[in-house]
């Protein structure tokens, strides 16, 4: 209900929502959870495991219990939402309603239901678990349901720097902020809330004689007038990182009624700062009471904050329970606003309430509360008696936890201070940190004040820069005067956790179970293992468990705290990678041309090739890539090979360091020739093949496959500045340089000579040859290599070139019945000549499998001593050979196994594998090749294919890899 | 005789302006990678500055010359853009041509630098990348070249093949940019 004249929403602009399909209205400025306070909603929830009725605990994002649905999000806190026209948010973890909710019967189970129940339950029989027992658990427990669609909403990724980081802006991060800002240093404030000021905005306080939102609103307007200051509101930081990196979550359109489509629901920033603030504040604790999670019962800073901000009583008669001073202020501001205050309860006996205007009980102890969705009355006990209070709403404090979360995720252990019984943050566990105010145990708004000042001078210092003279303001510098109060006996169950349903007792449970240590006892009982990280439970369930192993809380210590600090969505950290987004794509100069020709494209690493050019009346792939081998076979064909690495290697010492990386020599390679090349790994493994050829005395040009360009380039690298640093030579890329086409076919040359300036001849182009050309006036350069086994070259032009000269190949061909053939033709070529790709070079091979040996030539190279270790040579290899079917026709496919006839096909028996399989048009047979153990004494044997996957078992026969022209004539014709 | 009709990287990609930021292809001309030999550093120095007006650059930065630019490209490694190279180069240092291997983009506007945030990983505020910086990074996936040509104006070099996807990652952040208001 609200109440007139508080609060900070602007009353002159109402806004419709709709919670669980029930229209309801609130104010701009108000938050899901303050609104529907205003609306006396208080059931908001069911509990994890037990379905519990639940109502808002909190007014800030550490909420546990205020989960809901809105816009297919699940677990948002009501808390943090804010409340735009048209809202709609749906409750979680009910059937069929918030109200009457079917699984709420598990509560009356709850006996049987403590910490490790399942483990113990369910252990038998095993195979019970995946298929019975656990999908029985997920589908009564747990928070909300993703929507199992990927997520279209826009999210984006950002980077920012500063000098110096703020994190919170509350009274010690505004003054911290003022003070690196006014010292010169570049800022980045940044606050989880739309409205700077934390606190400042929920109390009643005054800052140098005015109220404090009002001191606050304008701190934040100077800051925001300042060129050097970056105010980032809905802002929080999740993590700190090593090198003063942190990342933050900034909810950027969820706010609004229509984001539009061009605005990212949430932005994840990486944010590196020289030094950094903390003023995250604290988070207050609840009090571990019988049945203290009716809707109703929340903490007492909550309810002041729904009063002071929101201007919302959070019942009509409100009990305060607490432990400490500061919880008075609830009952004060209460009462101050016409709010009927039912008890104020202090667990403190030494201290005298008894002026107070309403019923004061010192000594006091809630034990039972009751009401069925929501909280109708205390009973309590105290210094002179019993009593049962009629209350809709009890506000509970059990002290605060400064929020050190972020000084411990680089490994640092917060600090125990016996004063306030809390953690504070450890000095120097991030580098570069200083905590201040409520973070750093200190909590009056003078303390705050003060400390952000000192805070910022620390950070400024450490950076070089001078803090400003600035004195802090005057303001409240009350004591705290908390008696620690961990656990409150009574009858029924005394929640820790809300948002995972653990109780005092089964914390008691683990350690009388010995899983006494903290970390085990966390895993035990999941205590803080849901999605608010046991914000509000922590350190009330290693107090209880301190208190169950008769140890000390100091001694019994934390859990880890992880990044992040909130629930962050998978969507905002992925940002950038929805749909194409997830891989840039490379683009032949020939993209358009082979789009235009109707050609699939498949991806070859990040590059986009032609699968096949399907022509009319083509039913299948298969159709259209027989014919494309057809037509390199008795024609001419055309293939972009642009894809292929190439580096460009130049210098005296050029010809020394090919030697060095090849196992062949090319220091021998004459100017003009090309040279097939085999690179190993320095673990004596294929790393890739490919043709170099030289350009001149002191100039090479070296092709990679597409695959491993890349990786050539790093290989190389590595090689001339770790091993050979001497060598006087360099290499660049020119792999975009050069648009390069394969024209493969009997036909080959006649097509090249109807199209350079200066036709060719066997004599100036022999096999392998290389040379300059002019292509239509296009400087050029011509290459005849072949990877097909046919009289064939490689063409390249500049790039700008590629497409021109695309098509004008292609209509070439096609005047002498050829054509493009495309990546399924290519491999069917190479599959009939045997020539090896990645399928077979996949890494665990060496020269020797492929037989290659003899290209390891006498001198030193990478990787040799390596491959002439023992077991990289001999019988005992699987070694690369080709297979036919034994009837052409049956299909085969790679990653089928061989063994010999007589033996199970198991793996025990397993003699190898194939890599490449094809149907071969020219030889009208399935052909393979693959890997068999000591395979090329075993050609002309009959093997057994087994392929498990798809049910193929067959007899193959064992030959030469190379199917077609094992002499290499058509090449060299 | 037929000629090959040559075709830019982002040909048919008109410039775009979204919010307080365009986008553009930006023609580069002439682009040759220089590599010093051993020793030849001051000598390939000293033949740019008197052959081009500029010398080898600085890591991190680029030098304008009266016609040309050189722009620093990697470990010992420039970019000579806007000329042909005078020939006496080839004697201190490896040349090859890049002309059509890097596709250029030039993005201008009061937002350049927020758009860029979204998608370089580095400090790009005029404090830290000045006019007369560049640095080789990644634009969200792909590897790019950055020169800051104005307090807001930067070029971008992108591999050539990359150019489609460079543009269209620079749109998005365009459009979430703007979109902020």
């Amino acid at each position: 209900m609200r109440v007139a004249g508080k609060g900070l929403v602007d009353r002159n602009r109402p806004v419709g929502f709709h919670f669980d399909g029930t229209s309801h209205s609130g104010f701009h400025g108000d938050t899901l959870a303050s609104a529907l306070l205003a609306n006396d909603v208080r059931l908001m929830g069911r509990s994890f495991k037990y379905h519990r009725p639940r109502g808002v605990l909190t007014a800030g994002s550490e909420e546990p219990n205020a989960l809901v649905n809105v816009r297919g999000t699940p677990n948002v806190r009501a808390t943090v939402q804010e409340l735009y026209d048209g809202l709609a948010a749906q409750s979680q973890n009910r059937w069929p309603t918030l109200r009457y909710d079917v699984m709420s019967v598990n509560d009356l189970a709850a006996p049987f239901l403590g910490a490790g129940f399942y483990y113990k339950t369910f252990m038998w029989p095993r195979r019970f678990w995946e298929t019975l027992y656990e999908p029985l658990i997920r589908r009564a427990a747990g928070l909300g349901k993703l929507a199992r669609q990927p997520d279209e909403s826009r999210y984006e990724k950002a980077f920012a720097f500063c000098d110096v980081l703020v994190i919170g802006a509350g009274p010690a991060g505004l003054m911290a902020a003022l003070s690196a800002a006014q010292a010169g240093a570049t800022v980045i404030l940044a606050d989880e809330d739309y409205l700077l000021g934390g606190r400042l905005n929920a109390e009643t306080h005054e800052i140098d004689g005015k109220p404090a939102a009002v001191w606050a609103a304008d701190l934040v307007a100077e800051l925001a007038g300042m060129d050097n200051v970056r105010l980032m509101a809905r802002t929080t930081i999740t993590g700190a990182y090593d090198g003063g990196t942190f990342s933050a979550l900034e909810r950027v359109g969820q706010h609004l009624a229509a984001p539009g489509a061009d605005l990212p629901l949430e932005c994840f920033w990486r944010i590196v700062a020289r030094g950094s603030v903390l003023a995250a504040g604290a988070i207050e604790r609840p009090l571990a009471f019988p049945n203290n999670d009716r809707p109703g019962i929340m903490v007492a800073s909550a309810v002041r904050s729904y009063l002071n901000r929101y201007g919302v009583a959070s019942g009509k008669s409100v009990a305060v329970f607490g432990n400490n001073d500061d919880a008075h202020r609830t009952a004060r501001d209460l009462h101050a606003a016409g709010v009927t205050v039912a008890a104020l309860i202090d667990s403190r006996t030494d201290i005298d309430i008894s002026a107070a205007p309403y019923p004061a009980y010192t000594g006091g102890r809630v034990v039972g509360t009751g009401g069925r969705l929501g909280l109708s009355e205390i009973r309590l006990h105290y210094l002179n008696g019993e009593k049962v209070v009629y209350a809709d709403c009890l506000a509970m404090s059990g002290g605060w936890n400064p929020t050190v979360h972020l000084s411990c995720h680089l490994g640092g252990r917060p600090v125990w201070r016996p004063d306030i019984a809390a953690f504070v943050p450890a000095a120097g566990s991030v580098p570069g940190m200083v905590a201040a105010g409520a973070a750093n145990g200190s909590f009056s708004t003078q303390a705050c004040l003060a400390e952000g000042l000192r805070a910022a001078g620390e950070v400024l210092q450490a950076i070089g820069l001078t803090a400003p003279d600035i004195v802090a303001p005057r303001a409240e510098d009350a004591a705290y005067g908390l008696e620690p109060l961990w656990q409150i006996a009574g009858k029924g169950r005394a929640w820790l956790d809300f948002q995972n349903d653990v109780t005092v007792k089964d914390v008691k449970l683990a350690a009388q179970e010995n899983f006494a240590s903290v970390e085990l006892m966390k895993r035990y009982t999941t205590q803080g293992m849901a999605p608010d990280q046991g914000k509000s439970s922590n350190v009330a369930a290693l107090a209880v468990l301190a208190d169950a192993t008769g140890r000390g809380i100091p001694e019994t210590g934390t859990t880890t705290f992880r990044p992040p600090f909130i629930p962050t969505s998978i969507a905002a950290i992925g940002a950038g990678g929805r749909g194409m987004g997830f891989a840039p794509q490379r683009f032949m100069t020939s993209h358009r041309a082979t789009l235009e020709r109707a050609a699939p494209m498949i991806e070859a690493g990040l590059w986009y090739r032609p699968s096949y050019f399907p022509k009319p009346g083509e039913a299948s792939w298969r159709e259209a890539c027989d014919r494309e081998v057809g037509l390199v076979r008795r024609k001419v064909g055309v293939a972009d090979v642009s894809t292929l690495g190439k580096i460009d290697l130049q210098g005296p010492d050029a010809a020394r360091f090919l030697d060095l990386v090849y196992t062949n020599t090319f220091s021998t390679l004459k100017p003009g020739r090309v040279r097939y090349g085999l690179m190993l790994r320095e673990d004596g493994h294929v790393l890739d093949d490919g043709t170099t050829a030289r350009l001149g005395e002191q100039h090479f040009l070296m092709t990679t496959t597409t695959a491993a360009a890349g990786l050539v380039m790093r290989h190389l690298e590595f090689v001339h500045q770790a091993l050979c640093p001497d060598l006087d030579l360099r290499f660049i890329s020119v792999t975009e340089q050069w648009a390069q086409f394969a024209v493969a076919g009997p036909l080959a040359r006649d097509l090249l000579n109807t199209l350079l300036d200066q036709p060719i001849d066997p004599a100036a182009f022999p096999f392998m040859g290389c040379g300059p050309v002019s292509v239509m006036g296009v400087a050029g350069r011509l290459f005849r290599i072949s990877f097909s086994g046919e009289h064939a070259y490689e063409v390249a032009v500049p790039a700008r070139y590629g497409e021109a000269l695309f098509r004008d190949l292609c209509a070439r061909a096609e005047v002498m019945d050829g054509g493009p053939y495309g990546m399924e033709a290519l491999n069917v070529l190479r599959i009939e000549k045997g020539f090896v790709t990645h399928a077979e070079i996949h890494g665990r091979i060496s020269a020797f499998d492929i037989g290659m040996a003899g290209l390891v030539a006498a001198k030193d190279c990478i990787g040799k001593a390596a491959a002439a270790r023992p077991g990289m040579i001999g019988p005992e290899r699987e070694q690369l050979v080709g297979l036919k079917p034994a009837a052409p026709s049956v299909s085969i496919a790679a990653g089928a196994h061989l063994f010999t006839f007589g033996t199970a096909a198991t793996r025990e028996n397993d003699q190898g594998y194939l890599t490449s399989v094809c149907w071969s048009p020219t030889l009208s047979s399935h052909l393979a090749l693959g890997f068999l153990q000591n395979g090329r004494a075993r050609h002309g044997e009959t093997v057994r294919l087994v392929d498990h996957l798809r049910g193929v078992d067959t007899p193959c026969i064992i030959c030469d890899p190379v199917f077609l022209d094992i002499k290499g004539e058509r090449a060299r014709g | 005789m037929v000629s090959l009709i040559p075709r830019s990287p982002l040909a048919g990609r008109p410039p775009l302006l979204i919010g307080d930021c365009g986008l553009a292809e930006n023609a580069l001309g002439s682009v040759t990678s220089l590599a010093p030999f051993a020793g030849k550093e001051a000598a390939l120095s000293k033949t740019l500055k008197s052959g081009h007006g500029a010398g080898f650059p600085e890591p991190n930065r680029w030098l304008a010359g009266p016609s040309a630019r050189l722009v620093w490209s990697g470990r010992a490694q420039a970019f000579l853009i806007g000329a042909a190279p005078e020939p006496g180069l080839a004697k201190c240092a490896a040349l090859t041509d890049q002309t059509d291997a890097w596709a250029g983009l030039r993005l201008s506007g009061a937002a350049a630098e927020a758009v860029l945030a979204r998608l370089i990983p580095l400090d790009l505020r005029l404090a830290a990348f000045a006019v007369g910086h560049a640095a080789r990074s990644q634009l969200q996936h792909v590897m790019v070249l950055i020169l800051r040509t104005d307090a807001a104006e930067f070029e971008l070099l992108v591999m050539r093949s990359f150019a489609q996807t460079a543009w269209h990652e620079l749109e998005e952040a365009m459009k979430s940019v703007a979109a902020r208001g």
